[in-house]
């Protein structure tokens, strides 16, 4: 062994700057990265397979806890992705609500990748702060869909309910609150001397290798790529709104912070012109075969209550054929794309999850910084094990 | 991605063996032959005309219906053009070429799918279960892998001394 050269050590799978269950196997060369290989699974439940078990139904609870951060999210993509098999058209004030809800739940997954990753470099006092305003995001999706993180609301045709009561004006006084409370972080953060040294620099990705490397979302967009899934391809009329989308230009972990921070900004802008343009009209699509009736008309009407009661235990059929719909997720491009064959099961659901594809850069990302900033890169690319392992 | 259709006919025209399939109600894709899929790949990646520097997604379908089940999937995008299409080619368990020196992004995905599916790609660099232990019999995604089963609900003991 005299005359071993680099040194191998183990990150991982029980460490606190890995965000769960992730373990890197680095080796060393004095305190320089060599090379590097990323270990996943340990998180694995076999979503994709569960899925060709079940009713369409019966999957949507299951993409809650793909990515735990940002459930709404993952409910959207889903239901996008079955709405393009079953042809369905939502309803404007649904799309307004779908979006008004993913850019809420934006703003309360990168609030906790904020204060997350300030804990990862020791700087421990935006943690509060910065939970402070995740749950009061969080208490806004729990007063529409019941939970704080599972929140399997946004359902085929449209929502499962029509907003709660006074919900808008409880979103109207945080989006109001919420710009200030980003200024805070700012000040604590984006001109800090340590911060600044402990993260400028770190660990960049090119934006050519970014775009081979398949990395999207804020990844992505800090190495000076423009590409949003929201403004490439609209979706759930994301077109009737004005926003920007924010770009890097080193794509080290700063500009990734930088990125993050002014996301907010833009999800601020965009939940105020859906509070301010939400139209009226009907949550659901008009969709007998597809969507279950409201619960006043189960009460008084048995046809109606035969329908739930059918859609409800054997599900629905949709035709024959293929769909890929895919949103921009607070990680990224989130894309499913599933293969109907005709019968109350999906054939196959696959799941493109942003994180296991933005964790492949990894290697690339680390190789030749110091063991220190392999921290900084793993919080950076923000990753969420649930999604990675599926 | 409604105007990938010109895109798929530029295809047609750089390489022998692709049809272009419907699948409504998603958009139609490229299906080429397993001969000529590497090539095709080459051409989607360094032709100018066509440019998909972006390999979003790559999957496999278990189509469970004789010799060549495997449907291999390419979601590929293009970041100048913003166009997006799909390609697939089809595999039995002899498996194809990877993909991953033109995306390094396939590098995971090609491991994830011989993972899933057993379908190995040759010339990849490090080609080794991605979720499952290394241990681990069966392929979970394919058609056949029990859901239960008189062993399904046995504790999985890791064989340390393979390990």
């Amino acid at each position: 062994m005299a005359d071993t050269k680099y040194m191998t050590i183990n990150m991982g799978p029980q460490h606190p700057a890995t965000h769960g269950v992730l373990r890197v196997v680095l080796e060393l060369d004095g305190e320089t990265i060599v090379s590097s290989t990323p270990d996943i699974g340990y998180l694995h439940r076999g979503i994709e397979k569960i899925f060709e078990n079940r009713t369409y139904w019966q999957g949507q609870p299951l993409t809650d806890r793909l990515d735990y951060t940002s459930g709404m999210s993952n409910n959207l993509a889903y239901c996008l992705a079955v709405e393009k098999l079953i042809g369905v058209e939502i309803p404007k004030r649904a799309q307004y609500i779908r979006v008004m809800l993913s850019e809420l739940q934006r703003i309360a997954a990168h609030l906790l990748w904020v204060s997350t990753h300030a804990l990862d470099m020791g700087a421990m006092t935006v943690l509060f702060y910065g939970f402070r305003e995740r749950e009061s995001c969080l208490k806004l999706l729990e007063k529409v869909s019941g939970a704080r993180l599972m929140p399997d609301y946004i359902r085929f045709g449209g929502l499962r309910e029509e907003l709660p009561e006074g919900f808008l004006a409880e979103a109207q006084a945080l989006i109001k609150e919420l710009p200030g409370r980003i200024d805070e972080y700012e000040t604590l953060l984006t001109e800090n001397v340590i911060w600044k040294g402990r993260l400028k620099g770190v660990c960049p990705l090119s934006a050519d290798d970014a775009i081979t490397y398949g990395v999207t979302g804020p990844v992505l967009r800090a190495s000076g790529v423009y590409y949003d899934v929201r403004k490439a391809y609209p979706y759930s009329s994301y077109e009737d709104f004005d926003f920007e989308i924010p770009l890097g230009t080193k794509g080290d972990v700063y500009d990734r912070y930088l990125v993050r921070l002014k996301e907010m900004r833009q999800s601020i802008r965009i939940v105020q012109q859906a509070i301010d343009k939400l139209p009226e009209g009907p949550i659901k699509a008009d969709a007998p075969a597809y969507v279950p009736p409201e619960k006043e008309e189960v009460a008084q009407d048995m046809a109606a209550l035969i329908r739930h009661f059918k859609l409800m235990t054997d599900g629905f059929r949709p035709p024959k054929g293929e769909a890929y719909a895919s949103i921009e997720s607070s990680k990224g491009e989130l894309g499913f794309y599933i293969v109907s064959d005709g019968t109350e099961n999906p054939y196959r659901v696959r799941i493109r999850p942003p994180s296991f594809l933005n964790l492949g850069s990894i290697s690339k990302m680390i190789h030749g910084s110091l063991v220190a900033d392999v921290v900084a890169a793993i919080g950076s690319i923000d990753i969420v094990l649930g999604e990675i392992d599926k | 991605m409604s105007d990938n259709k010109e895109y798929l006919d530029i295809l047609s025209g750089k390489a022998d063996g692709i049809t272009i399939v419907p699948a409504p109600p998603g958009e139609p894709s490229a299906m080429v032959d397993k001969a000529t899929i590497r090539e095709t790949l080459d051409h989607c990646r360094y032709d100018r005309d066509l440019g998909f520097n972006m390999l979003v997604d790559m999957f496999a379908i278990d189509r469970n219906d004789g010799e060549e089940r495997f449907e291999i999937v390419y979601i590929l995008r293009s970041q100048k053009t913003n166009a997006r299409i799909t390609v697939k080619t089809r595999c039995g368990d002899e498996g194809i070429e990877t993909a991953s020196d033109l995306w390094p992004a396939a590098d995971f995905l090609e491991r994830e799918i011989y993972d899933m599916f057993g379908v190995p790609f040759a010339n990849h660099p490090d080609l080794r279960r991605i979720y499952n232990p290394d241990d681990f019999e069966g392929h979970p995604l394919r058609k056949e892998f029990p859901l239960e089963g008189k062993d399904f609900d046995k504790r999985f003991v890791v064989d340390l001394e393979k390990a």
